[in-house]
């Protein structure tokens, strides 16, 4: 079935969908960043090399609130190096959030499943194809990453929670759609509501290492307001 | 029902069956009257217990991975030369 036309750089509404069969899919990555200068470069080139070495037809959507190190020239050079077909940007104004920059990535997505991790090194995309595999093995709308099975694990004692997820496009918009909490704690809304809305998880084991450049911004306020959302779903589902 | 509701419920449901029993609303032995007074307490503990061992367990046998972390350092200098070569001012 062929894809919808649209006039270039229009943003796609939400309710079109991408009716592709198997050997069309396209897989958009989500990439938030704030200050990932140092990073951004080294995630793209791993992507890139993930995507090209299996054949996977991708594109690389890089969200940046306006990080003030100069993260979105780097976001340039790349768009140049690889092409404004593979990697789009498609930044904002300031920071806005993580669950907004991944609603406002997703417009612009082209893809019919959405990957969402983070833009530091700690996931590495070679586990991609992985979870491509695991999907298609499954028939699963989503597939999380885990550290605690298999060959997972973590290089650092950093337990802090970092995601890293393949979603149907359509099951994405929907819980986005149903997701009431605000910063990291969406993360965690996201799986309960997919639990609820009957949605199937794979999981895939992968490594985590410790983040090499740059700052987190996760800090002791998210994990008090992670326990209260916990709370809060825990009384509210 | 929300989660919190079915715990409560829970929580009810045990709490007054444990309160008629040690009330003596059945004829039980002296043996059973004497363990189903502190349950509530002991359970409390184990679950407590069991938490920890968990936790402490898990954390103790958490899996290591330096490979990959070695595998990432040399990766991020191929990164680096190659996107050097092809015009990336870092």
């Amino acid at each position: 079935m062929a894809s919808k036309r649209t006039k270039p750089n229009s943003p796609r509404s939400l309710k079109q969908t991408e009716v592709r069969g198997p050997a069309q899919d396209k897989y958009s990555v989500l990439l938030p960043t704030y200050n990932e200068r140092e990073n951004l470069p080294l995630i793209v080139w791993l992507l890139v090399k993930s995507f090209s070495d299996s054949g996977i037809n991708y594109e690389i959507i890089i969200i940046d609130d306006g990080s003030p190190d100069g993260t979105r020239d780097v976001a340039e050079q790349l768009e140049k190096i690889y092409g404004s077909d593979k990697i789009l940007l498609r930044p904002r104004e300031k920071k806005l959030g993580l669950g907004t920059a991944y609603i406002h990535g997703m417009k612009h997505a082209t893809g019919n499943y959405i990957i969402i991790m983070d833009a530091d090194l700690s996931h590495h995309p070679k586990f991609i194809p992985e979870f491509i595999r695991k999907q298609k093995e499954g028939n699963f709308d989503i597939v999380s990453g885990t550290r605690y099975k298999g060959n997972g694990g973590v290089y650092g004692w950093d337990l802090k929670r970092k995601i890293i997820r393949l979603y149907r496009k359509e099951v994405l918009q929907k819980l986005i759609e149903n997701c009431v909490s605000k910063g990291y704690v969406f993360q965690m809304e996201m799986i309960v509501r997919a639990r609820q809305l009957n949605y199937t998880i794979g999981e895939v084991p992968i490594s985590f290492v410790d983040r090499v450049y740059g700052e987190s911004k996760l800090g002791g306020n998210e994990v008090v307001s992670f326990l209260k959302g916990l709370l809060t779903l825990f009384a509210t589902t | 029902m929300t989660k919190l509701t079915q715990w409560l419920w829970a929580l009810v449901l045990l709490g007054s069956a444990w309160a008629a029993l040690t009330l003596g609303a059945l004829e039980l032995p002296p043996a059973c009257q004497e363990i189903l007074w502190p349950l509530p307490a002991y359970l409390l503990v184990s679950a407590g217990c069991y938490a920890l061992g968990t936790v402490g367990y898990r954390v103790a046998t958490f899996h290591d991975c330096e490979d990959a972390a070695r595998e990432l350092q040399s990766q991020i200098q191929e990164a680096r030369a190659d996107l050097t070569r092809r015009g990336m001012r870092f």
